[in-house]
Parts: structure tokens; sequence; C-alpha cells
């Protein structure tokens, strides 16, 4: 069920493209912040590299004209999402407060039919126990579950930010602000390439910069309605 | 004129024919049709029985070998179950794979018990009669071991029970949208249902059983026959019952393997999000179910002795059969390759890419065991009648079978929209461990089964010889055959 315009919040992201280096700093904020297991380097060669967002490479042209592209991927917490329908025991739900998509990390029983069905691959399965090398389990966020192993994780947007911000404000008695909420990877970024912010917030800075000529959203023609937007970047946008 | 009682005799005493000619007819037809070979039910009762007590050397060896590998599977699912999934081969693009393959198999397996004694049932076909139970058996225990890898494969086992529909103070209910929860409907609806079905039809001979046998054994088939004495008002009712039955359990069989296959296309991956599967999986699951009867024919008749009941016409029935099914297979497997291959679409030519690049050995072998061998040797009676052959080729449409399951499970999820995302898969050691096991656990239960049910429904096997007359038309003897309907 698509997404309907609501009293809530539509957290939004913006992927600038042309700003991003793939410096790979959001996934290391990310780790720190969500306490995401560290995968050793057999894992990641079996395939299960375990980032809530990553920087995918493309390389593009031939040598030695050859250029590499960087695509951050992270959950696009779409307004249509595939993941919801599927899961057979609502572990995977559609928040109406924030309009994002919510895994319950205890009521996960590890199906896995969420992570097949989502065409971006975000959704990472907790194939071990959580470990972490000495001295990282000495910075676990306390705001945040370290997942028990057989249960689907993903990135939330930083939804204990969200949360927390919104709660400031409450006991503040004041709306919430654009730009008061910035989760760990877009706090991180040095070149401002991820930008957060609530859609029907009309000042917000996103509001502003989604109508764009370069913006699109990854995979747009499967109609998942993502809430992260991209804006194109290198040489696809000279001559506007 | 109706004839004096004094001259009719017993079904089974047909008067041998003066002429020579004829009675060599007569004699032939004998000895290639069980429904004219009619023999004293009490004869048939003691064959049936006879080996049911009857336990060799080779039979403790098969039950300790069997039993060894499902000690293998079950120790590997503890040890799996203690470290979690990360000692299989799963990936973070391929999240299912053979545990998934080895649900669509087994359940898969089990079509073709359903298909044999409630289809060909409804259709009068006297060839089910000697082999209607053993197929039903495999019916039975397919899904058992079927329904053991949904719950192998889950990431948490102990919270299995949230994907029930249990009653709870928090209103927490299962997704009625998620193809996995109408999967586990379909599959508990056909357990119980061809498992009711199954035993309605075994209530005659467990009560011949129970009228054949001492102490706990009769104790044990006198509960199980629920007081059966064979009145013709019994007979009536499970006759009544028994079409019934057969007529509830046929759609129950078609939505058990489309609600498999939709597991896989009501997702939005590609090479899994394609309408046919229903009727594909369908016609599939038939095909490895129609060949794993035969196997099971043809080991049930050697170790149980059981020649006189699975001839050769029964070989030969089910291996046209079998060829019709190979032709079906053929039709919706290339139907769905060549929507693909012709939409052109850049991620299923990925898909089909991989299956005649790296994957290439497998894919070829599936096509030679399930599409060569099958269709280059069927046609021919001598094939379908000779058990070595017919073993060979039922092995090898298993081993086609499950590698096309793989291929469609694991295989598709390895290439998905964003390339970056493409990963290989490789099994290892417990899946392969599980999946052997889980076979021979299948076995396992077979075996014991035979020794404790009789394996061959016999009032079926006698209601059709009963049902059979031979008449003269000139020269030659026809068999004829009575409805009583």
């Amino acid at each position: 069920m698509a997404e309907e315009r609501n009293n809530g919040h539509k957290w939004t992201m913006i992927v600038d493209l042309d700003k991003c280096t793939g410096c790979q700093a959001c996934v290391v904020a990310c780790h720190a912040e969500n306490n995401v297991p560290i995968s050793s380097e057999d894992e990641v060669i079996r395939g299960r590299a375990n980032h809530w967002i990553r920087i995918e490479r493309y390389w593009e042209g031939e040598y030695p004209n050859v250029k590499a592209r960087f695509l951050p991927v992270f959950c696009q917490q779409c307004g249509n999402a595939p993941c919801e329908p599927v899961c057979p025991v609502y572990a995977s739900y559609h928040s109406t407060e924030e309009n994002v998509n919510i895994q319950v990390y205890n009521r996960c029983v590890g199906t896995r039919y969420c992570g097949n069905n989502c065409p971006y691959r975000t959704r990472l399965f907790n194939f071990w126990a959580p470990r972490f090398d000495e001295p990282l389990e000495q910075q676990l966020n306390p705001d945040v579950t370290v997942r028990s192993p057989g249960v689907m994780e993903k990135c939330t947007f930083c939804i204990q930010r969200i949360r927390r911000g919104r709660e400031q404000a409450n006991i503040e008695g004041r709306p919430l602000e654009d730009g008061e909420i910035v989760p760990a990877c877009a706090q991180a970024c040095p070149t401002d390439a991820l930008i957060f912010g609530d859609k029907w917030n009309e000042h917000s800075r996103v509001a502003q910069m989604v109508p764009s000529e370069r913006q699109f959203k990854l995979l747009e023609n499967l109609g998942t309605e993502p809430a992260v937007y991209y804006l194109k970047g290198g040489e696809t946008h000279v001559g506007e | 004129m109706l004839e004096s009682r004094a001259t009719v005799g017993p079904y089974w005493e047909k008067p041998v024919p003066d002429d020579e000619h004829l009675a060599q007819q007569v004699e032939h037809g004998r000895e290639q049709h069980l429904m004219l070979d009619a023999r004293p039910p009490a004869e048939l009762n003691q064959l049936t029985l006879a080996t049911m007590r009857q336990t060799g050397p080779r039979f403790w060896i098969a039950l300790a070998g069997l039993g060894a590998m499902t000690l293998a599977f079950l120790t590997a699912w503890a040890i799996q179950i203690f470290s979690g999934l990360g000692i299989t081969g799963l990936n973070r693009s391929v999240m299912w794979g053979p545990y998934i393959a080895n649900l669509i198999y087994f359940i898969g397996i089990g079509h073709a018990g359903t298909f044999i004694s409630a289809a060909l049932r409804l259709m009068r076909m006297d060839f089910r009669r000697p082999i209607a139970r053993a197929a039903e058996t495999i019916t039975l225990f397919g899904l058992a071991c079927a329904a053991l890898f949904p719950i192998i494969h889950v990431g948490r086992i102990w919270k299995l029970f949230y994907m029930m529909p249990i009653p709870n103070q928090r209103e927490l209910w299962p997704n009625f949208r998620s193809a996995l929860f109408w999967d586990m409907m379909a599959i508990t609806t056909y357990l119980i249902g061809s498992t009711l079905f199954m035993f309605v039809a075994l209530i005659p001979d467990f009560a011949m059983a129970r009228d054949h046998t001492t102490g706990w054994r009769r104790k044990v088939y006198g509960a199980l026959s629920l007081g059966w004495r064979g009145t013709d008002g019994e007979w009536h009712r499970l006759e009544v019952v028994s079409n019934i039955l057969s007529f509830v359990i046929i759609p129950v069989m078609f939505s058990v393997h489309t609600g498999v296959s939709w597991n896989l296309s009501m997702a939005i991956q590609p090479g899994w999000h394609s309408a046919i599967f229903g009727p594909f999986f369908v016609v599939g699951a038939l095909y490895s179910g129609v060949a794993a009867v035969i196997l099971v024919m043809i080991i049930v008749r050697k170790t149980m002795r059981y020649g006189y009941f699975m001839r050769e016409e029964h070989f030969n029935a089910m291996g046209i059969f079998l060829l019709i099914l190979t032709l079906s297979w053929i039709y919706f497997y290339f139907a769905e390759w060549i929507t693909n291959w012709y939409g052109n679409l850049p991620l299923e030519k990925a898909i089909q890419a991989m299956l005649t690049g790296p994957l290439a050995p497998m894919f070829y072998l599936m096509l030679f065991c399930n599409i060569v061998v099958p269709l280059g040797t069927l046609w021919s009676r001598r094939v379908r009648t000779s058990l070595p052959a017919m073993f060979i080729i039922g092995i090898l449409i298993q081993i086609g079978m499950y590698i096309e399951r793989v291929l469609i499970v694991a295989g598709s999820l390895s290439r998905n929209e964003l390339p970056f995302n493409w990963v290989n898969y490789t099994p290892h050691w417990p899946e392969v461990t599980v999946t052997l096991g889980t076979l021979a656990f299948l076995g396992l239960l077979y075996m014991v089964f035979t020794r404790f049910v009789p394996i061959i429904p016999v009032w079926e096997v006698y209601e059709g010889q009963a049902m059979q007359e031979s008449r003269r038309v000139g020269r030659a003897v026809v068999s004829t055959r009575t409805e009583v309907h």
C-alpha cells in the first residue's frame, strides 16, 4: 500500500552524487552509531559484507580512460516497500508516524523473504552472533539494540536520533526545526553529499532540493517509491 | 434366464474354455494382467502380510545406513541452530538456497501419490489399484520431510510460532498478505487432507491385518480399523467418502505447489517473477513425483516380493504417464525460458547467461536428466517394462528436477538489480548433509512403515478383480469390466 500524506513526517535523504568522493566516512559513522558488527575478510569474500550503508563502486570506460563512479546505497525507506507484504510475521512494517520502513528485531523469525524481495539488497541477515573486535565493544551505542543472530536488519535513518529530536522538541514545546535531526552518515559526510530532512515540511532543505533537474530515484521503474533521492553527478548534467 | 445358484462360482474360479486356443488366450491374459489373474482374497492377504513380518539382514543393514545418515542430518541441524546460519554457504544476495529447493523438491515428490490415488481413481484406471498406497506413502512422508525445511531454514527456529495464527493477548497475527503464510496453510491442508484420504482407504486393510495377526499387532490394527466388519453399509460409505475426498484433494494438490511457486513468483526478483510458475511447478512436481513412485515401486517389488501385484503392465503404464509428464514439463520449461530470452531484459539475460556460463555443467546435466534421457528412451515399451532401466531413469529425473529447483532458487538470486550485489553461491557442508540426510530420513520412514502397514491396498485389488469378466467374441477372449456405481 502506498503512502498517503498524514500528520507525520516524511523523512527523506538526498544523495548528491556530484559531491560524493567515495571516502566511506558514512560507512564508518554508521557502523559506530548503529552497532553494526564488523565482518571479517573471509566473510566479505563469502559475500556477507555487513554494512547498512555501502558505497557501490562502478567502473566506466576502458583503461586508461576509466572512471570510478560511486553510488552510496542504503535502505531506500520505500513508500511502497516490497519487503513489507512478504514478511509472514509483520517484522517489517511501515511506520505511519515517521513514514519509514521499520524492522522489528524481536519479532523477526529470519525467513529472509524480505531480503530476497529487496531489489536494492540493503537488508542484511545476521549469519553469526554479533562480534566486535577490541576495543570496539567499548563504544557500543546504548540507544541501539545489538541484534541477535538469525534476524534481519537494515538502515533505520537513525530512528533513535529522530525519536530523540522529536522528544526534545516536544519537551521544549516547539515544532521540530529543519536540520535538527541528522543521521550519522549525513553528519560524517565531509562534502555534505548526504542531506536529510522532512520532505513534508515545505521550508526544509530537502523539500527545496528535491525538485531538481538532476534528481532521480534508484530503480524507479519498480514503483517502490523510495524516500531517497539521488542527484546525478559527473558529466551527466553538463550543458544544463 | 437366471443361472441357478449352483453354477455361479466365486469370481476367482474362472471356467477354463474347452477350446485350446481360447484357453491359451485366457492363460495369456492371466499372466499379463493383475486384474485378470484373480486369486482368492485369503491368498492375497497372506501374500501381502507374509513379507510385512519379515526383516532380513539386508533390511537391518539398510535401516542402519539410513539411520546413520538421519543422525548426521540431525547433528548438522543441531550445529546449525547452535552456531547460526553462518555455517551455510548463503550470503547477503542468495538468502534462499538448497533448503528452499528441498522444500519444493519434497513437496513435489508428494504430488504423485495423490494424483495416482485420487485422479486415477476418479478416472477408473485399474492400473493404480496395487500401487496407490505405495504412492500415497511417498506423499505422506514427502510432505513430512518438506515441512521440516521451513523450520530448518529460518534464522530463529525458537520463534517459529510467530508464524502461526495463535491467539495472543497482544492480538499479533501473522501477515495474511505473505506468500509464505499461504504456503504454510496450503501445506498443512494438504498434509491433513492426504493423511485422511490415505487413512480412509486403509481401514479395510487394517481390519484384514487385524484378522490375521495376534498379540500387540492385533490390538493396534484393531484400534486403527475403527471396528470395521465389512458390511454392505460400511463398503458403501467407504466408497462415498473416498469419492468425496478424491474430488476435494485434487484442487488442494494443485494449490500446494502453486502456493510453493508463489513464494518465488510473488517476489520481484527477476527469474522468479513469472506468472507461469504456478502450473509449471505443478507439472514439475508431478514429474519428479511419478519418477519417485516408480523408484519406490521397483524397490518394494524387489525387497517385499510383490511381483504378483506389480507387474510389467504397471511399469508400462507409469512409464507412459512419465513420458506425458516429460513432454508437459519440457513445454512449460521452454515457454518460460523463451519468454525470458525474447523479452531480452538485461537481468533475465544475465541470469540466462549465468546458467549457460558458470553454472553450465549443472544446467546441461539438468537438461540431460530431464529431457534427453526420458524423451530418448521412454517411448520404447522394452525400456518401460525393464526395471533396471526405469530405476536409472527415475534416479536421473530426481537429480535433474532437484538441480532445476536449485538453479531457480539460488541461481536467480545471485543476479539482482544492482550488479554490485551479484554474489555466486556455493553450498557448504550443512546444506549437503541436511539434504542427503533428509532423503535418508524419508527412506527410513518408508522402510519402517512398510513393516507396519499393508503397502498393497489388497481390498482395492480384489475389488478390481471381482469386476473383471472374460467374454468370448468370435474366436477371441476379451476382458470386460463391470461398473457398479
